[in-house]
């Protein structure tokens, strides 16, 4: 049976009968897979610690017909262990991993989505910067990775040069006077640039900003998230903010 | 596709946990094949647990009566409550006979990408138990996963200024396993070496 080896990120775990689960997770190079790791509820289970939402791990599988098999695992990070610990990044993280299994496709190699979840998890995990802007910005870019990236500056519609006043999700963004759609709202400049600063990795200026302007950034990026991702996520509501 | 009631018993199978078509197929052609004094009794079983097993008004352990057995004896230590996930990681802790106190069962572990916070858990009736002033220790057990240990940590957090020590069983438990898998042995020396969170 053809074996391989890849970085991956623990997505999501199920219970798969009495002591095994399922593991999802986000390779480095070959998308989304799902694995069967066999008695990891068990007590005496070598691979347990290192099979949790939220580890990046060094695993060994081998191909099956319809799930893999997980055959060896070594931490690479144990992001996990450090998110338990705040419940606002929790609640964050698995956000982040919720959307991450939403934005990628089983087998389909999407190194780029793979290495954004890695860098906002630790950023997470070593308290960077606030949870809520770590996921915030992390979403607009998986987004943006995904193929639908907003843009906070010029208009969405024609590309007129910006800074405009008017927001509408479905449009994509920022629109100008003359685009702007019935219903667009008008953020404050701050929000833009928020967003803005977010999407282009910008902390200076992501550190810095209001509360105010965070909350209002928030419900921007989470009815851009709700627009794209067909289902929702679950998870969202439940995310704690500052 | 079979007919009629074999369909039928397949496709309730089917809905159980951790039972996929094959194996509901598999237990539908074993019942087929068992004498009816058998799958009576397994009736009775099922029509039984529904009708007189609930949920202790206490605890939210299982229980036949309003309270459970464990809340309604007068011999449990008031003084401390040991929170866990399910009514099974109960029976996991008995077993080891080192906790005397009383329990406070979840019905889960806080998991937002399972649609899961604290309001769907019974996180809030835990607060008009401590309300007395009796409780002294609240030891939080839940699973060594992930979901299990931010669990702890909201708990934690919720009870830092309700003025009872707050403990989480001792690391040594092995992390990704099951509460209920975990042996006598290892689950005893981990509540005898829980720490304190909350100082
Ligand atoms: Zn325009
Ligand atoms: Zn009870």
């Amino acid at each position: 049976m053809p074996l391989y080896r890849d970085e991956a990120i623990v997505l999501r775990t199920h219970k798969l009968g009495e002591a095994d689960r399922i593991i999802t997770m986000l390779t480095r190079t070959r998308g989304r897979v799902r694995a069967v790791a066999k008695g990891v509820r068990r007590t005496k289970s070598r691979f347990g610690s290192r099979l949790e939402p939220g580890m990046v791990i060094d695993v060994q599988c081998y191909e099956g017909r319809n799930l893999d098999t997980v055959t060896q695992v070594e931490t690479l990070a144990p992001y996990g262990d450090a998110i338990a610990r705040d419940y606002a990044a929790y609640t964050c993280a698995t956000s982040m991993l919720e959307t991450a299994l939403q934005l990628t496709e089983e087998h389909e190699p999407q190194t780029q989505q793979y290495l954004l979840l890695a860098g906002a998890l630790r950023s997470l995990a070593e308290h960077s910067h606030d949870p809520g802007l770590v996921l915030d910005a992390y979403l607009l870019r998986s987004l943006a990775v995904a193929g639908w990236a907003p843009s906070f500056v010029d208009c969405a519609r024609c590309g007129a040069t910006g800074p405009h006043r008017a927001f509408n999700v479905q449009a994509g963004g920022a629109v100008c006077s003359i685009c702007r759609p019935p219903g667009s709202s008008a953020p404050a400049p701050e929000t833009f640039a928020l967003l803005a600063s977010l999407l282009a990795g910008d902390w200076e200026v992501a550190d810095a900003s209001d509360d105010r302007f965070r909350r209002q950034g928030n419900g921007l990026v989470s009815a851009f998230l709700q627009w794209h991702i067909e289902r929702g996520l679950r998870s969202l509501r439940l995310v704690e903010r500052a | 596709m079979y007919e009629g009631a074999v369909q039928d018993l397949i496709d309730e199978l089917g809905r159980l946990p951790g039972v996929g078509p094959k194996s509901a197929q598999r237990i539908a052609f074993h019942l087929l094949q068992q004498d009816s004094e058998d799958v009576n009794r397994l009736v009775t079983a099922l029509t039984e647990v529904k009708a007189k097993v609930r949920f202790c008004e206490v605890c939210g352990n299982v229980a036949q009566a309003e309270r459970c057995r464990i809340c309604a004896d007068p011999r449990r230590d008031q003084t401390s409550i040991c929170v866990v996930e399910e009514p099974k990681d109960v029976v996991a802790i008995e077993r080891t006979r080192e906790f005397r106190g009383t329990y406070h069962v979840l019905g889960g572990a806080i998991s937002p990408i399972d649609g899961i916070g604290p309001d769907d858990l019974r996180v809030r009736e835990l607060m008009p138990r401590l309300a007395s002033g009796e409780v002294q220790e609240v030891i939080i057990a839940t699973d060594p996963n992930l979901e299990g240990e931010a669990t702890a940590t909201y708990l934690s957090r919720l009870l830092r200024d309700v003025g009872v020590t707050v403990t989480r069983l001792a690391s040594g438990l092995p992390v990704g396993g099951d509460l209920e898998y975990a042996d006598e042995v290892t689950l005893g020396r981990a509540f005898e070496g829980r720490r304190q969170v909350n100082a």
